[in-house]
């Protein structure tokens, strides 16, 4: 594609205590940029009061995840032509289930709290990754093609996916559960009773969003599934291990 | 300073049964819940209709001629796609979490939806013709 498309952007706007809203901006984009792109020249061109977080463009850091026509998105490596047609528009809000400070960007220190309280680490050395190939393979790519590892971005993501996390903050959520198995329980006590618990494991009502939100391959729901199971042996063993 | 109106809340608890922007696995946790409360809805009913035994063999005789109306079948055929949807699903929970289902959650579902319906034809042309 060659041409350039006329597209608006309709961006949530909020500051402080006032009611949110949308403002919409027009713009001239190429349909293979990505939408970040478009962001960015909103703020560029257009309104520099535009609060957003961006900061590697190429899906590591994970800070520029909102919601793009109401689906969960990293925009840094979200094409235009994916969201939108020429002359469309395309709805952007923040993250669900976190408190918006402005704009686009929410607060995910909550994220980080539980991420470090299930000793969860940033990047897996390949030895000790869980997937069985190390890193994702791309379906549709050649063979020796890899996309990337499958580590947790801590985007959040999948927590703003997850429709329990929408009624209840007590709920760990996707991410968290997912570096709780990551790191295994390896006996620790502590951290067995924080995921077997009614805000743990046992409250993931099997809808998937998280696997389908997370732009790393981390697959959150699959991981709860899992640990799920290890809590199961660990509670079994520990029922012997009393008996004793 | 954050403002909480994008915060978690249990007043949020309609936005489970939003289908809008969701995928599959969404979609057919919504139907779970839907026909979780159908069928716990069903229960009282039928509680109820019990009740009229107590009023003695006349009354339920007469409550039996009132539900041979087609559209009382045509309720039980509902609570039966709920009861089927639901313990179909309910296998495919189990599957996803104890079986190492959770990876082609999708493709389960896809089964579940096929098995449902060719079950559900069968029950309605057994209810409807007999």
């Amino acid at each position: 594609m060659s041409t350039n498309w006329n597209i608006t952007l309709r961006i949530n706007r909020q500051k402080g205590q006032n009611a949110p809203h949308f403002d919409d901006f027009t713009l001239e984009v190429h349909p293979d940029e990505y939408l970040l792109d478009a962001i960015e020249r909103v703020w560029a061109y257009h309104d520099r009061s535009l609060v957003f977080a961006h900061a590697c463009h190429h899906s590591t850091c994970g800070a520029c995840g909102m919601r793009v026509n109401g689906v969960e998105k990293l925009t840094c490596i979200t094409p235009i032509h994916e969201v939108t047609k020429d002359g469309g528009i395309v709805k952007i809000e923040p993250m669900r289930n976190f408190p918006v400070i402005s704009d686009l960007v929410v607060d995910l220190s909550s994220l980080y709290a539980r991420m470090e309280m299930v000793g969860h680490r940033a990047v897996l050395p390949l030895s000790e990754e869980p997937a069985k190939i190390g890193v994702a393979r791309v379906v549709h790519a050649p063979d020796d093609d890899y996309l990337r590892l499958s580590d947790c971005i801590e985007c959040g993501l999948c927590i703003s996916a997850c429709p329990i996390a929408t009624t209840t903050s007590d709920y760990l959520g996707p991410a968290i559960l997912a570096g709780a198995q990551q790191h295994g329980l390896n006996g620790d006590e502590n951290l067995l009773s924080l995921v077997d618990c009614v805000n743990g494991v046992w409250r993931c009502h099997h809808a998937f969003e998280c696997n389908e939100a997370c732009p790393s391959f981390v697959d959150p729901g699959t991981k709860i599934m899992e640990l799920r199971n290890a809590v199961i042996v660990a509670r079994i063993k520990s029922l012997f291990a009393s008996g004793k | 300073m954050a403002v909480d109106t994008n915060k978690p809340s249990s007043a949020n608890w309609w936005k489970w049964f939003d289908p809008r922007a969701r995928d599959v696995g969404t979609w057919a946790f919504i139907l779970n819940r839907i026909t979780a409360l159908g069928l716990t809805l069903y229960l009282f009913l039928h509680l109820v209709v019990l009740s009229t035994l107590a009023q003695g063999p006349q009354a339920y005789e007469s409550f039996l001629n009132l539900i041979k109306n087609p559209i009382y079948t045509f309720g039980e055929l509902l609570v039966v796609i709920a009861g089927i949807y639901h313990g179909l699903n309910g296998i495919r929970i189990g599957w996803t979490t104890f079986f190492k289902g959770a990876p082609i959650q999708k493709q389960i579902l896809y089964v579940v939806l096929v098995v449902a319906l060719i079950f559900i034809i069968f029950f309605a042309i057994r209810m409807f013709t007999t």
